[in-house]
């Protein structure tokens, strides 16, 4: 792995997006107009959006990252230029590394405007650190990259890469406890929810949100996204393949 | 055209074989798309690869570049097994699909692809001027034409000094002056030693190499050089050489 290359990398994926106003306005603007809207619908009702609208804001990004990575991933591979990255002097860490690097330093602005926005403009509250609910959705982000690097592997146009969000991360957010708690669950969801990685990043967003938590608090939480990320990171370094059929 | 990178040994270099494949067998999807093609190129050869569209032309060059998964045989590019770590920074490509970003610019395309070379800045104006590109490294590689793509592609494989360029079509539907100052930088490089594999369906490129191989349904027709095609088929041209080839195979 090469320092040199990684960083190249990272600054190639994000002058792509620089190129591509609309998408950099949508990344960082949607999520905190969503929990604008949010705080409209919940007029009135504080506490429902004080339970509703940190894990949000800390989910947001798991979702924009990993579609955004499963069709820049995707069209690396279709557009022949994985092939030509693979005979170069280039190692796979360096290509995941470096959309690593590109996604979460967009995820960091991100995660601050929404939460400028939140805090700030509409006045949630949260029992413990700001600071740590970003960290935790920069956190996220790189979580939601992984997968969608992984997952792009099994996609064979843009239309089934977006197809997966649905699939993959739609049953992760109604089971992880956001809209019924797990513990109200049937025993095979409560189940089934406990071995995905969402269900651990709410966690640690509701424990932080609402009861105070500090990072010491959450730190399973905390290793099993880091090693959801991970696990996600070698499956994906697996699916690039240097010689293929 | 600005300066060339020449290869360093160019005297011990002439002499030595730079691509040898040896009953190369390859299926792709069930059906056998190369079947026992052997060839031997030593270093400082402009070789054309020439057959129709699907006759295997590309999977040989994928081949010799080690993205091809392959059934039997043997591919090694200056001594080493195709695809080795070793080759990644002295063996070019280009594929028949212009593989570069289309929302990033020509200039940061190449800047890109230069600095996981760990080639210097400085080559990106060279190969830029190479291909006709100098005074478009401004534009986004999406609003280019298809030639211009090309071309934006064929930049990057001439980035650095890589001692063997393999290039798949690199001359389709380009205008005939560029085709021209192309195949002369060609031939620069070769007679510093770098070697070339250029894959065309255009029978008529065939005089501008030193060396020629002729495919057709995964075999070779003939590997020999353009005199030597034409003596002994006795046609007055390639094309007519080709069918006369074809003609004579059982």
């Amino acid at each position: 792995m090469s320092p040199r290359i990684t960083a190249a990398t990272a600054a190639r994926v994000l002058a792509q997006l620089h190129h591509d106003r609309r998408t950099v306005a949508l990344l960082l603007l949607v999520p905190a107009l969503l929990i604008a809207l949010l705080s409209w619908v919940l007029a009135g009702d504080e506490q429902a959006f004080d339970r509703v609208a940190a894990p949000m804001l800390g989910l947001f990004p798991f979702i924009t990252m990993f579609l955004v990575t499963s069709i820049a991933m995707l069209r690396e591979r279709t557009g022949g230029t994985l092939e030509r990255l693979m005979t170069m002097p280039l190692a796979k860490l360096d290509l995941l590394t470096g959309y690593g690097v590109a996604f979460a330093s967009v995820a960091v602005v991100q995660a601050g405007i929404t939460a400028a926005v939140a805090f700030g403009a509409l006045g949630l509250e949260a029992a413990g650190s700001t600071w740590l609910i970003v960290a935790l959705a920069v956190g996220n982000a790189v979580l939601g990259m992984a997968l969608g690097l992984f997952l792009s592997a099994f996609a064979s146009s843009e239309f089934q890469a977006v197809q997966f969000m649905p699939a993959f991360v739609l049953p992760q957010l109604l089971l992880c406890g956001l809209f019924v708690p797990r513990d109200q669950m049937s025993a095979a969801l409560e189940v089934i929810s406990q071995a995905l990685p969402l269900t651990y990043a709410f966690d640690a967003l509701q424990q932080v949100a609402t009861d105070g938590a500090g990072a010491g608090d959450i730190l399973l939480d905390i290793a099993v996204i880091a090693g959801g990320t991970l696990l996600a990171l070698a499956l994906g370094a697996a699916t690039l393949r240097r010689r293929t059929a | 055209m600005s300066s060339l990178p020449v290869a360093s040994e160019t005297t011990t270099a002439t002499a030595a074989t730079a691509i040898a494949v040896d009953g190369l067998r390859v299926r792709r999807g069930g059906r056998v798309v190369l079947d026992g093609v052997s060839t031997t190129l030593p270093a400082g050869t402009v070789a054309g690869l020439l057959g129709p569209s699907g006759c295997g032309k590309s999977t040989l060059l994928r081949s010799i570049m080690g993205v091809q998964r392959i059934e039997a045989g043997d591919v090694r590019v200056l001594g080493a097994p195709a695809g080795s770590k070793d080759l990644r920074s002295r063996v070019a490509y280009m594929t028949q699909a212009p593989s570069v970003y289309a929302d990033l610019t020509v200039a940061e395309n190449l800047a890109y692809f230069a600095r996981v070379l760990g080639a210097p800045d400085a080559d990106v104006a060279r190969v830029t001027d190479a291909v006709g590109l100098a005074g478009m490294t401004g534009r986004l590689v999406g609003g280019l034409s298809g030639g211009e793509r090309a071309r934006a592609s064929l930049a990057t494989a001439l980035l650095g000094r890589p001692e063997v360029l393999v290039l798949d079509e690199p001359t389709v539907g380009l205008d005939p002056v560029l085709r021209r100052d192309l195949w002369a930088l060609f031939h620069r490089l070769a007679a510093g030693g770098v070697t070339l594999l250029v894959s065309s369906h255009v029978m008529d490129e065939a005089a501008r190499c030193t060396r020629l191989l002729l495919m057709r349904d995964g075999r070779l027709l003939a590997d020999t050089t353009p005199d030597g095609l034409l003596r002994d088929t006795g046609a007055p041209d390639v094309e007519a050489a080709f069918l006369a080839l074809v003609e004579q195979t059982p």
